[in-house]
This record gives structure tokens, C-alpha cells and sequence, in this order.
């Protein structure tokens, strides 16, 4: 297991230098995917299929249409930036990427038993999942559907209020461009959706 | 279980060679099939991983991945085809000419 985790993240950093260093946008919008794809799977291999799933709908579908719609508007190329190495701001990144690491060794271990994470609630849903689900396997859907059922019904609702709103925005949009004649194109295609 | 790592192994050697590829292809059509390539390998590794560790439940995710990549993929070729999508901006010009594809040929079979 160690060496897949050790081969995926080899892949991610690959994959985040690619995306820093290339200049065609349209590759670089691919090698997001691609990063995408990477973390979602590593998320899995930690046992976390929940935050996999959203990274995986979210960061691979969602965000490289968004992105290409946006390269649509503008370019696809980027300007070569002719800055030459500048020591102060290296060593300001070096000196935050250290402490952060520094940070990082007052985590407990991963699995760790006496975590406070799998001391302080998690017992008692782990414990009674079983009984008052009947048997229902996965603790996080049980707590997300039915323990904070009502939390869940409330982000819902905030979500489909926040769709609604944008797609009533971007229809008026829309209906105002060929009302004042705007490009023929953009008639069609609002006259194609309403 | 030795059979599972080996082909572990052998996946992740493919995806290695895929991310290369795109990383160095020149046109166009490396790089779609090598990212192409890479979800594919990725919907294996999953179902490789998961058989693995036992949970046979993360198939349903695979499934997810493999659905994603498709539409990653097609979303990647109509913006290389028509250059936008669905009419926001009927002058813009395709991002690559006509040297790496025959974009008239597509537009006019296309429309």
C-alpha cells in the first residue's frame, strides 16, 4: 500500500511542476485534470471515498469545462514572464515551507488509536450506527443523513436557492442581449433555450 | 494478493508512461489520448485498489471516474473543434488553426 501511495504522489508533484512551468493553457487546463484525477484517487487509497467523490466530480468534470469556457473568452497562450531569480521571495517561500513542515510534526499519526479525532465523538457513533440504522454500513452517511438530517436538508436548500438564483441571473442576461439585437448567435442560442 | 500488487505495479507503470507522453506530446492528439489514457488507468488502478483492500464498494467510484472522464474528454475536444461552446462567442478563432487539425472540414460537417 505504502509504495502506491509513494508512486500517486510522486505523480501529483510531476503534475503540479508540469502545470507551473507550461505556457499553452489548454494543456495546462489538461494537466489539472489529470491532477485532479491523481488526488481523488489518493484520497481513496486513505479511506476517504466521500472527499474522492467531490474531488472527483467537482475537480475533474465542473472545473475543466469552467476552465475551457473561460479560455474560450480569452487566450490560450501565456506570456513568457522575463523575470529573472529574486533571492528575497525565495527564501520568504523556503522559510513558510519549513515551518509549515515544522507544524507538521505536532500531528499525531495517521491511525493512531488515541488521536483526538477518534476519541472525542466518534465512539459512540461508531457504536451505535449499527443498532439504530439497522445495519446500515458506512458511518459518515449514516451521520450526514440522519443524525444531522437536518443540517443536510438546510445546505440543500441553501445549494438549490444559489442554483436558482444563477440561473435566473444568466437567463436575463441573456433575454437583454437580443432585445438591444445583439450578435445573431447569441439570439439563436437564447431563443434555442427559453 | 501478489497477483493484485503486481498489477498494481503494472498500472501505475502505464500511467507513468501516459502522464510522460502528455507532458512531451507535441500535437494536439498525444496529449488527448494520453489524458484519456490516464482516467482510463485511474478507473483501473480504483477497481484494482479496491479489490485489494477488500471494499469492493468503491466500484460505484470507478464508475463516477470513468463517467467524469468522458465528459473531461469531450468537453477538451469540442473547445479544440469549435474553438467555444455553444455560442458565447461566435469570433473567436479556433485555438489552434488549421495546422493541427482540419477545423474548416469539422465546422462545416459539424454546423
Amino acid at each position: 500500500m505504502t509504495a502506491i501511495d509513494v508512486a500517486i504522489l510522486l505523480f501529483l508533484a510531476i503534475t503540479a511542476v508540469t502545470i507551473a512551468r507550461i505556457r499553452d493553457l489548454w494543456a495546462a487546463v489538461m494537466f489539472t485534470g489529470i491532477y485532479s484525477f491523481l488526488s481523488a484517487s489518493w484520497m481513496l487509497l486513505l479511506d476517504a471515498p466521500d472527499v474522492s467523490f467531490t474531488e472527483a466530480a467537482v475537480g475533474a468534470g465542473i472545473s475543466t469545462v469552467l476552465m475551457l469556457s473561460t479560455l474560450a473568452l480569452t487566450g490560450t497562450t501565456e506570456k513568457a514572464s522575463g523575470a529573472k531569480f529574486r533571492p528575497i521571495p525565495f527564501m520568504v517561500v523556503v522559510l513558510t515551507g519549513c515551518m509549515l513542515i515544522y507544524g507538521t510534526l505536532d500531528m499525531p499519526q495517521i491511525g493512531d488509536p488515541s488521536d483526538p479525532i477518534h476519541i472525542h465523538p466518534s465512539p459512540s457513533f461508531v457504536e451505535r450506527t449499527q443498532g439504530d440504522m439497522h445495519g446500515l454500513p458506512n458511518v459518515v452517511t449514516a451521520v450526514l443523513g440522519s443524525y444531522r438530517g437536518y443540517d443536510t436538508l438546510g445546505e440543500t436548500t441553501v445549494v438549490f436557492t444559489a442554483g436558482i438564483a444563477v440561473l435566473l441571473i444568466l437567463r436575463r442576461g441573456k433575454e437583454e442581449d437580443s432585445k438591444t439585437g445583439g450578435r445573431p448567435g447569441s439570439a439563436a442560442a437564447s431563443g434555442d433555450n427559453a | 494478493m501478489v497477483f493484485l500488487f503486481t498489477a498494481c505495479v503494472a498500472i501505475l507503470v502505464t500511467m507513468s508512461f501516459a502522464l510522460v507522453r502528455a507532458m512531451l506530446g507535441p500535437t494536439v492528439f498525444d496529449r488527448v489520448l494520453s489524458l484519456n489514457m490516464f482516467g482510463t488507468k485511474t478507473v483501473l488502478l480504483i477497481c484494482v485498489v479496491s479489490f485489494l483492500q477488500g471494499r469492493t464498494d468503491f466500484l460505484d467510484l470507478a464508475l463516477l471516474y470513468s463517467l467524469m472522464n468522458f465528459i473531461g474528454v469531450v468537453a477538451l475536444l469540442r473547445f479544440t473543434t469549435q474553438g467555444e461552446f455553444g455560442g458565447q462567442n461566435p469570433n473567436v478563432d479556433t485555438p489552434f488553426g488549421d495546422k493541427s487539425i482540419g477545423n474548416t472540414a469539422l465546422k462545416s460537417g459539424g454546423d
